[in-house]
């Protein structure tokens, strides 16, 4: 009887606390729609999709921040999943077992250090540099952004990539080699494709980690409200919507017009991780088909 | 009750916390809101005092006559903007028109104004940040209330004033502004005329109270009719030299030169 009802009160606190994941988001999508929506009625389309960001003077044009946070994610991804992936496979495929158990621990000590002084450092010594050695004139560009979120990203990275690619049976590789691959054959071919969903998990993860990431952007990147649209935009300064939300929320009059559309451009940035999310599952979810249609 | 300007609202609460440690038995409450929402509060009376970092208005004076008051006007601090380069830029004054032209990207090069030939990199506060809004209209606008010139969309926008500073000392192509008492000695600070034909001004306690100074402004307080009792004990001790030291102190520029 008692070891029923400890069960039965296990198993609905397991089930509560799993439905609080789903409930929370969904709160979060409700009031972020519930504050943001009167913007459509508040500003026209036109405004909007204009090419200015001034909201003290009304001009409520988005582009330029959808535009900014997009180049420095992109960025960002460019530095971090080559590097990331390169260090999660050196520490799961290459490096001994000893060096495994110091590298691992240092990349997740690293991926603890508060991104705010990651911006420090960003100002006084990344900015700097940038400027000097490709003779900008400012270093607090889409660059320096995306270099330190790619280095924020990688941490998350690595350590969940090195954990998929751990977790592929020793078998695999085992075989590989007794087929006569080389080690790098079987890491390449293998082990890689057969982590691939974690992979893409880590990969997706550390995207996420660099689009949400606000206080070292916002150190860094100039916070320039200009449409990244030339090439050498990457050199220019941008204005993601991250920073804009954390640089302009704490003034704004509640239920202004302001107030609403800094809660549209979060909604604005849910969407765009919700659709990077579901994107990832997807790709995901179909190679584990195809992988079982061929082993059927 | 004390409300009004956001320029004002922390040296107001400074103010009243350090009065209220004098004379344990006055309490003041300080909140902001802008300049305006402060003296429509003194217009329907539902403040004692209002903090404004503009004039009264002649239409806001007649509407507090309407309800029976009467705003005596005191000015209690001064707000003075500096403007600010790298050690090495070799340009040391500049006119109005030409940081009106700088900031609102007509004027892209240093060599434009007497420089090198170097691309101008403009910093500015955030938009939220006072100090931005006076930039807006007293430098980049000149004054003109018609004007609709706005900052060019290429300036950076800091969110301190540390971020000014240290890209200002490390990046010779740099031009920012800040209140006049957050300024380091790590940059060099330029001598600004109202026009071509005015002598070129650099900011200091003095230039600023004598009215030579172009970038700057006066702070005021309000109250209805001539203060008596506790309101007026307190208005005498914000002009008092050790009240105008916290001015000082947050970065406002004191009535009376210490």
């Amino acid at each position: 009887m008692t070891k029923s009802w400890n069960e039965f009160i296990l198993d609905w606190l397991i089930k509560i606390s799993g439905y609080s994941a789903i409930i929370f988001v969904a709160l979060i999508f409700y009031f972020l729609l519930h504050e943001g929506l009167p913007t459509l009625s508040e500003v026209s389309v036109t405004n909007l999709l204009s090419l200015r960001w001034y909201p003290i003077e009304d001009y409520f044009g988005i582009l330029p921040l959808i535009g900014g946070s997009l180049l420095v994610t992109v960025g960002a991804a460019l530095f971090a999943i080559p590097i990331g992936l390169c260090t999660a496979i050196f520490i799961a495929e290459v490096s001994p077992r000893w060096a495994r158990e110091i590298l691992k621990p240092l990349v997740e000590i690293l991926g603890g250090i508060p991104s705010v002084v990651l911006g420090f450092l960003g100002i006084l010594i990344l900015a700097p540099s940038l400027r000097r050695i490709f003779d900008l004139p400012t270093g607090l560009t889409a660059l320096a952004g995306s270099i330190l979120l790619g280095g924020i990203a990688i941490p998350t990275i690595v350590s969940v990539a090195e954990d998929a690619l751990d977790s592929v049976p020793r078998s695999y590789r085992d075989a590989s080699l007794a087929l006569g691959a080389t080690e790098w054959q079987t890491i390449w071919r293998v082990t890689l494709p057969a982590a691939r969903s974690g992979v893409l998990t880590a990969i997706m993860l550390g995207i996420g980690r660099a689009i949400g990431e606000t206080m070292a952007v916002m150190m860094v990147t100039g916070n320039a409200p200009v449409i990244p649209l030339k090439l050498n935009s990457i050199i220019s300064p941008v204005r993601t919507m991250t920073a804009t939300i954390a640089a302009e929320m704490g003034e704004v009059a509640k239920n202004s017009t302001h107030y609403h559309v800094l809660f549209f451009i979060g909604l604005v940035l849910f969407v765009i991780s919700l659709g990077i999310n579901i994107a990832a599952s997807a790709a995901a979810l179909r190679q584990r088909q195809r992988a079982e249609r061929i082993l059927s | 009750m004390n409300k009004g300007s956001d320029t004002l609202v922390n040296l107001a609460l400074a103010w009243a916390e350090k009065y209220h440690e004098l004379h344990s038995e006055v309490e003041i409450s300080v909140t902001g809101g802008g300049s305006g929402t402060g003296i429509a509060a003194l217009i329907n009376r539902t403040v004692d005092i209002a903090n404004a970092s503009r004039q009264i208005t002649s239409g806001e004076t007649q509407q507090a006559k309407a309800n029976g008051g009467n705003p005596v006007e005191f000015v209690v601090a001064k707000d003075a903007i500096a403007i600010i380069v790298n050690l090495d830029n070799h340009v040391d004054q500049l006119t109005l028109k030409q940081l009106s032209d700088i900031y609102s990207g007509k004027i892209r090069n240093w060599s434009e104004v007497g420089g090198e030939d170097r691309v101008i990199v403009r910093l500015s506060r955030e938009t939220n940040s006072g100090t931005h809004v006076f930039f807006l209209e007293n430098v980049i606008r000149m004054g003109n209330s018609n004007d609709k010139t706005l900052f060019s969309t290429d300036t950076l926008l800091l969110p301190s004033s540390e971020g000014i500073t240290s890209e200002t000392r490390d990046n010779p192509n740099t031009i920012g502004y800040d209140g006049l008492g957050y300024v380091t000695p790590e940059v060099k600070v330029i001598a600004v005329a109202r026009d071509a034909s005015s002598p070129f001004v650099l900011p200091s306690a003095d230039s600023v109270n004598s009215g030579q100074y172009p970038i700057a402004r006066d702070l005021y307080m309000y109250t209805n009719d001539q203060p008596t009792g506790v309101i007026a004990d307190y208005i005498n001790w914000i002009m008092s030299a050790e009240a105008q030291v916290i001015v000082t102190q947050l970065g406002f520029v004191p009535i009376t030169p210490p």
